[in-house]
């Protein structure tokens, strides 16, 4: 067993042959944190006194929900057979929104721990990053967790990490980050088992950003991984995709506390200041390099985060607007993937279309937008983009069903995904049966252990964005995982279906869907909103329509009385309240046309009955 | 039940303890009639709906009790005589009077008489002044009718409520049903009007029991009829009943066919609606106290839980009867706190007042919003187009049981 390293290697005169990077690759909830929080306490960063739990995880949201969305990365000393090495943790969002992410933070580090809850076996989406991980040539290291958890199965498990990953299930490392039972083990094969990071000490400086962040003190921090030469503080350095130049005012290494150090050499990790304010001027995946003696050639890999899901976010109270329109613009600045524009609706207001990654990222922006920003907010039903091609050959890209044009459509294609479930086998029917109902194609099928197999289908993403993983999740008695990327895009037969109230289009409500489903949205939203909107004066046809074709009807019978029969002795003044009360009710509903409709009814008509079940929850 | 009162008091400002009143209610008094309700908070039983300010008499004792109430409430009329004085008010003779509760007929008819007297003794009578008393069917006989009639009172109103047995067993009410032509009688002998109240959508109640209530009520031949939905407040044991699903909900589609239903069965008895939940015979014989109400006039509440209001100043006095007694044995203001209507308020409350009168509303004193909304309203058949082009607004039968949405379709944004 390793003592904890009596000195530690100083940053920027750290000898590339004692540095160590890894990252963790696990699923949400298989102990991640826990297992970080046990090493940070283990290699003697942070003292017991100071350990909060999940060190790593820095906003309340994911601390609560147990993700983590910002990675970071914490330097460790560890000493083995008397050298002290630098270790070097990068923590990696875990979820599948996040995958450009996490693809970075992987290509920062020459080795991954595959972290695997010993009483639940892998999960699609740490299959996906575990691809990822090998596909960038990292050394992988098998660890069981939660191993003192009565159900576990580390027998079962650990054959099939081997199976997966090939070498034999003896040398799969079991652990309990809770008791911390091998930790230190696993400590001393990351140094033993990684290779050393390997770089050109003379060439010009090249590092790449993994992460990001927005400091309200600081500024933007960005984290970085030295490939090449070296980085000094005070000097001028350069963005290469965009050439942008900003003076580095501090250089540092995390912990886990920021301490600013004299540089950082190959191979090192550590964190660069330079004041400015939007994320955006420091992206995921660029080459920071010297301005004065820059690179010739950018590392590879970078991208532009690509959103994927569209939703309208809309103050529930008008006047919050300016609000909301300030609180994007500084979530904006720490989230490069967040992008929005204005836009109108006749029936909400004045909003915001955002575009998201996924819909992880839009429940958590929707989130961060109502707690830190005291706002309540209607979103509508997410969206994916659509690009239609007109009969004059015109192209037009929707992000908003209101938008699709009215004109002769010639085709309409629709943006793909390549899914991939996890489940054991028993519930193999009932996902054929939930992709097939979702116009998913199957790609193949694999058994990862005796009794788990993993599922490939094409889907559109439009199918998955809204509640496909909460009825997988219900189908497969929680058992299933998920994941999904991008895999371009096909024709496919879409229609957008209106919703009328009295005759009048609710924009809000439109949709678009396959055709063979049109009927049944207008089913779903047309009984909804008859059980959501109260009655009316008058009788309120409600209406789904594919242009001018109806396809489902509905009534709200006429309201026949509302008149308090008796006013109480003289109190005069309490009936005045009641209509003083029901008259300002009445300023908060949305006119549709003749239709009083409440706030609530569209908030109620655009959430899904499991997201109902959440909030209750 | 014309007129009961809440158990619940609204928010106001504080009362100032000697009762005096702002010089605004000197504004046009000349215009205003005064009227005087007296409220008596005691019943036999607790009915399972009631919310009304109201107590069983062994839920009393002391100065609250109902042997020292009649006096209590004589110190009240001599203590607002006093304010309405001290405040500048002309002396006005007195209306309308109104006996209210609870049950005002289970204190003796003497002390109902002691009470009137010394209102009459302190303001006197207008010539033809209407004086009305509520009674439960249970609690007068022939003797104490004709002392209200021989004491000066001219109406009485029964709470009839329902013809049929197991309506009346939800509502708690004791009376048998059989009691009241008789009642009706004795009324009539003395010499007094006759109304009737009822009430209907009572948990249970079918169409054809509702239409028994009536048809028995008309047959006693009323001068006047009131009916009422029956309203669940929270806190009674009928909404408790209601929650736990010993009675059937409240169902206002329900309530609607059953006001057409009276409507149409009242009118063709001859009576006519002059408010949306009261009929009269003839025009003399609506209950002008009701209508003082509607109309805006000035009343001065005596007892416990009582509303009034002067000028556009309203308040109420303190709910429980102890506390009352106390206040007055002190020689202060029982009031529990009032308001002091603004323009705009006063203009708020006579358009949902008005509204609900045979009568009508004057559209010209609408502004620009009420008479916009007016053409709306034809079209919606929710007024009476005849009438809206003579210039007022007189609801219709629909336009009655949506009488609230109509008042919040013209009132000022």
């Amino acid at each position: 067993m390793s003592p904890m390293a009596r000195t530690a290697p100083v940053p920027a005169a750290t000898d590339p042959a004692i540095i160590r990077n890894f990252c963790i690759i696990a699923h949400i909830d298989h102990g991640k944190s826990t297992l970080a929080d046990r090493m940070l306490q283990f290699t003697g960063v942070v003292k017991p006194r100071d350990m909060k739990a999940q060190y790593l995880d820095r906003m309340d949201i994911e601390r609560e929900r147990g993700i983590t969305i910002k990675s970071q990365a914490v330097r460790m000393p560890w000493e083995l057979d008397g050298t002290s090495y630098a270790l070097n943790m990068i923590d990696t969002p875990g979820h599948v929104d996040f995958t450009y992410e996490v693809s970075r933070s992987l290509a920062a580090c020459e080795g991954a721990i595959l972290l695997v809850d010993a009483a639940q076996g892998i999960e699609a989406q740490t299959l996906a990053n575990l691809y990822l991980a090998m596909e960038n040539n990292l050394t992988i290291i098998p660890v069981l967790n939660k191993i003192d958890l009565p159900a576990a199965q580390p027998e079962k498990y650990a054959a099939e990490l081997a199976n997966l990953i090939g070498g034999d299930p003896e040398d799969v490392l079991r652990v309990s980050g809770k008791t911390g039972v091998g930790v230190e083990e696993l400590l001393d094969k990351i140094v033993r088992d990684l290779p050393a990071p390997v770089g050109d000490a003379n060439a010009p400086a090249r590092a790449m950003i993994f992460d990001s962040v927005y400091d309200t003190y600081r500024g933007v921090v960005t984290y970085v991984r030295v490939v090449d030469g070296m980085l000094h503080p005070r000097e001028r350095i350069q963005m290469m995709s965009t050439k942008a130049t900003h003076e580095l005012l501090e250089i540092g290494v995390s912990s886990p506390e920021p301490t600013p150090s004299k540089g950082l050499g190959v191979g090192e990790v550590g964190y660069l200041i330079t004041g400015v304010k939007d994320v955006r001027q420091s992206k995921v995946g660029d080459t920071v390099t010297n301005q004065a003696k820059p690179a010739a050639k950018s590392l590879s890999g970078y991208a532009d985060a690509k959103p994927m899901v569209f939703s309208g976010l809309y103050p529930l109270d008008g006047t919050d607007y300016p609000v909301l329109r300030d609180a994007l613009e500084k979530l904006m600045l720490n989230d490069a993937a967040l992008i929005y524009e204005p836009e109108t609706s006749a029936a909400l207001g004045f909003g915001f279309r955002v575009g998201f990654l996924g819909l992880l990222h839009l429940e958590i922006t929707r989130e961060r937008l109502e707690r830190e920003y005291n706002l309540d907010l209607i979103s509508t039903a997410p969206n994916v983009e659509y690009e239609v091609t007109l009969e004059d050959k015109k192209v037009v890209h929707v992000t908003n069903p209101s938008e699709y044009p009215v004109g002769k459509v010639a085709e309409v294609r629709e943006p793909m995904v390549s899914a991939t479930i996890l489940a054991p086998n028993e519930f193999v029917g009932a996902i054929m049966e939930l992709c097939q109902s979702r116009r998913g194609v199957m790609g193949g099928m694999d058994y990862l252990s005796e009794d788990r197999v993993e599922i490939r289908y094409r889907l559109p993403l439009a199918e998955i964005v809204f509640d496909f993983f909460d009825i997988l999740k219900s189908k497969t008695r929680g058992y299933g995982s998920l994941d999904w990327k991008a895999d371009g895009e096909q024709v496919a037969d879409l229609v957008k279906v209106d919703i009328m109230l009295q005759g009048e289009q609710v924009d809000a409500f439109s949709a678009i869907t396959h055709r063979e489903k049109a009927y049944a949205y207008g089913v779903m939203m047309t009984t909804k909103l008859r059980e959501l909107i109260p009655r009316q004066q008058f009788e309120v046809p409600i209406q789904a329509a594919i242009g001018s074709r109806i396809i489902a009807r509905e009534s709200i019978r006429a309201i026949r009385k509302d008149v308090l029969a008796k006013c109480y002795g003289g109190d005069i003044t309490r009936k005045r309240k009641l209509l003083e009360k029901q008259k300002e009710g009445k300023k908060r509903m949305k006119m549709v046309g003749r239709v009083e409709v409440p706030q609530e009814a569209f908030i109620a008509a655009l959430t899904t009955d499991e997201s109902k079940d959440k909030a209750k929850k | 039940m014309e007129d009961t009162l809440p158990s619940v008091l609204p928010l106001g400002d504080p009362a100032p303890v000697d009762g005096l009143l702002p010089p605004q209610v000197l504004d046009g008094v000349g215009s205003r009639k005064f009227g005087l309700y007296v409220h008596i908070p005691f019943c036999a039983v607790r009915c399972g709906y009631c919310d009304f300010n109201t107590y069983t008499a062994t839920e009393l004792g002391g100065g609250a009790s109902q042997a020292a109430y009649a006096s209590t409430a004589v110190s009240e009329v001599e203590f607002a005589s006093r304010a309405l004085n001290a405040s500048g008010l002309p002396h006005r003779p007195l209306s309308t009077v109104f006996f209210g509760g609870g049950t005002p007929t289970l204190l003796p008819a003497e002390d109902l008489a002691r009470i009137l007297g010394a209102a009459v003794g302190q303001w006197g009578l207008e010539p033809g002044a209407e004086v009305t008393t509520e009674a439960n069917p249970d609690s007068v006989t022939r003797e104490s009718l004709q002392l209200l009639a021989d004491a000066g009172f001219t109406r009485v109103s029964f709470g009839m409520q329902s013809a049929v047995p197991h309506v009346l067993k939800v509502l708690d009410r004791t009376h048998t049903p059989s009691r009241v032509p008789l009642v009706v009688q004795w009324a009539r002998d003395a010499g007094l009007a006759v109304s009737l109240d009822l009430i209907y959508g009572t948990p249970g109640e079918s169409m054809a029991d509702w239409r028994t209530s009536l048809e028995t009520a008309l047959s006693y031949e009323p001068d006047h009829i009131s009916a009422y939905a029956l309203i669940v407040e929270d806190g009674t044991k009928l909404a408790a009943q209601i929650r736990r699903g010993e009675v059937p909900q409240i169902d206002d589609d329900d309530h609607a066919a059953k006001y057409e239903l009276a409507d149409q069965l009242i009118s063709e008895a001859g009576l006519d609606w002059y408010e949306v939940s009261n009929w009269s015979r003839s025009p003399e014989q609506a209950c002008r106290h009701n209508l003082a109400y509607w109309r805006g006039d000035d009343w001065w509440g005596i007892g416990p839980g009582a509303h009034s209001h002067v000028g556009g100043v309203r308040w109420w006095n303190v709910k429980h009867p102890a506390a009352y007694a106390n206040r007055l044995g002190e020689g202060v203001s029982p009031a529990a706190g009032r308001e002091t209507l603004d323009a705009g308020t006063r203009e708020v409350e006579r358009i949902m007042l008005e509204a609900r009168l045979g009568s009508g509303l004057e559209v010209d004193a609408l502004d620009k919003v009420g008479r916009h909304a007016v053409a709306g309203l034809i079209a919606d058949a929710l007024v009476e187009p005849a009438a809206a082009f003579q210039g007022r607004l007189v609801l219709t039968l629909k336009g009655r049981l949506l009488a609230d949405a109509v008042v919040r379709r013209i009132l000022p944004d």
